[in-house]
């Protein structure tokens, strides 16, 4: 356990001296993400112009909900993809054999193997903005409640991970379906708007089948004292069941992998 | 230089058929790739919901939904996404074997996207009756001759879409780093394009910067022509803005690319 942990810090410390060699490209990303994000913004700008609330939600509760996103998308696109992307071409490549050599779990290895720090510049901005919109709000979150945002924040991102390894294990079986995190990532974008404001079978697929609802929505609803006991648990207990799901689905995958290079 | 141009005619259909035969064999890869573009599915379902609870500014609800169901079909057929590859293939260093060739690494990159149309009307078809279904259809042009226009209109619209991105995608020639750059394009495109949200949405002052760029003359102007009924004068001039742009567009990627050619390491030759 402390090896594999030792081994972690270890693949980290190597993507920190890597980010470090760029450093202007460091500054340089950041800042665009940054802008990129806050172009984002345009619609729900526009939409709560013209109309006080939408779907029982007003600007600064939506303001919060993108919040969530922006913290989401950085630790994704900070910690998890470009491990993924690192996975899928190592697959490709038939490099993916010497991980599974090691005496080391694998799943644990490649979910580790690359980060881009840059992303923490975009954290700061997600934390910028949950900051405004309590003070658009008027009143700051209570403690409580923002204990349970950030444990339900954590959940989300595991949440987040578990549908994203699930994904790159299939290109076990169909090589080079990398795009398959692309298109996650397209789906993903829902979890900019609260999922009270889709409707009917959209909302269905967006909580059960593509559980966005979990990723910003509900921990969104947590910091901002609306989230009941029952729906927090479910919310722990749906990411407790995609972990295990995606654990499954490792193992079955990793069993059929059949090397490219031999 | 006559022969040179003629020498590229003829390797047109081949190019074709190998675009084919790729598309065919990467076809999981292919339709997961159009499956990526649900942006305009999500906006129809949040406006959707805005819109019921009454009209938002001119939208009502079967405005929104003939909008973007529109939208999903004009961007099905013109998004490419060549500066990928272009970029990939520079900083990989096999663009090196494309310029071994007799012929512009523009026109293979166009002829393989171009024969991926086929496929990607298929997607379009199921699109479109679902248009021609719902409560969107009401508010579609019904105008023979403005539907005729929305052939070269998309056509305009793809060639200024890939050759932008070809244009971005030469960016690898000057800098490492292309994806925050690539970032900030698509994030650009998306507002100014009239992808996210109506052009006629957005604050005037958006709407009138979005009218310097070539962003609307990719997706928004075709769109438009097919739910927006307009004096035939109107809708020529939207086109003739096009042509200006895909030639504007073209000049661009061909600089690009002549400029970032002297600066090719070709990594790993």
């Amino acid at each position: 356990m402390t090896r594999a942990l030792r081994l972690v810090l270890l693949q980290l410390r190597v993507n920190i001296a890597r980010a470090a060699a760029y450093r202007a490209d460091f500054i340089f990303n950041g800042v665009m993400t940054l802008v990129s994000m806050a172009l984002a913004l345009l619609p729900l700008l526009i939409l709560f112009d013209q109309r006080k609330v939408v779907a029982g939600w007003d600007k600064p509760s939506a303001l919060v909900v993108m919040s969530y996103f922006m913290a989401v998308e950085a630790i994704l696109e900070g910690l998890i993809n470009p491990s993924l992307v690192d996975l899928v071409e190592r697959i490709r490549t038939g490099a993916f054999d010497y991980v599974l050599l090691k005496p080391v779990d694998a799943q644990l290895m490649v979910s580790t193997s690359r980060q881009e720090p840059w992303h923490v510049i975009d954290l700061a901005g997600a934390l910028a903005l949950a900051i405004y919109a309590f003070g658009l709000r008027g009143e700051p979150p209570a403690l409580v409640d923002v204990l349970l945002g950030i444990a339900l924040l954590v959940t989300g991102v595991a949440a987040m991970y578990a549908v994203f390894i699930a994904c790159a294990a299939a290109s076990f079986w169909v090589v080079r379906l990398d795009n398959l995190v692309y298109l996650l990532g397209a789906l993903f974008d829902t979890a900019r708007w609260p999922v009270q404001v889709f409707r009917g079978v959209w909302r269905i697929v967006f909580t059960f089948v593509i559980p966005v609802a979990i990723m910003t929505t509900y921990p969104a609803m947590a910091l901002l004292g609306r989230l009941d006991g029952r729906t927090a648990l479910a919310t722990v207990g749906g990411t407790v069941v995609l972990l295990g799901l995606a654990r499954v689905i490792w193992r079955t995958a990793i069993r059929s992998y059949t090397s490219a290079s031999s | 230089m006559r022969s040179a141009a003629a020498r590229t005619v003829r390797a047109i259909p081949t190019l074709l058929r190998i675009g084919l035969a790729e598309t065919v064999a990467y076809r999981a890869e292919f339709i997961v790739w159009i499956l990526t573009t649900t942006m305009p599915l999500i906006m129809l379902g949040l406006w959707t919901t805005v819109a019921d609870e009454g009209p938002f500014q001119a939208y009502r609800s079967e405005d929104f939904v003939a909008y973007y169901l529109a939208m999903l079909i004009v961007r099905n057929l013109t998004g490419s996404w060549v500066a990928w590859q272009v970029s990939e293939e520079i900083r990989l260093g096999t663009m090196s074997m494309r310029l071994l060739r007799p012929l512009h690494p523009m026109v293979a990159f166009a002829t393989s996207h171009l024969a991926a149309i086929p496929f990607r009307g298929l997607i379009a078809i199921p699109v479109a009756v679902a248009l021609l279904v719902s409560s969107g259809a009401s508010a579609l042009t019904h105008d023979p001759a403005q539907l005729a226009l929305l052939i070269p209109s998309i056509a305009l619209g793809w060639i200024i879409g890939f050759a932008c991105l070809f244009a971005l995608g030469c960016l690898a020639f000057l800098v490492t780093q292309t994806s925050a750059i690539g970032n900030i394009y698509f994030t650009l495109f998306g507002i100014l394009s009239g992808y996210l949200l109506p052009l006629d949405l957005l604050p005037s002052w958006i709407s009138r910067v979005a009218a310097c760029t070539p962003f609307p003359s990719m997706l928004g102007t075709p769109v438009r022509l097919l739910v927006h009924p307009m004096a035939r004068g109107d809708a020529l001039e939207l086109l003739a803005i096009q042509g200006a742009w895909a030639v504007g567009a073209i000049a661009l990627a061909l600089t690009a690319w002549r400029v970032g050619l002297r600066r090719y390491e070709a990594v790993g030759a």
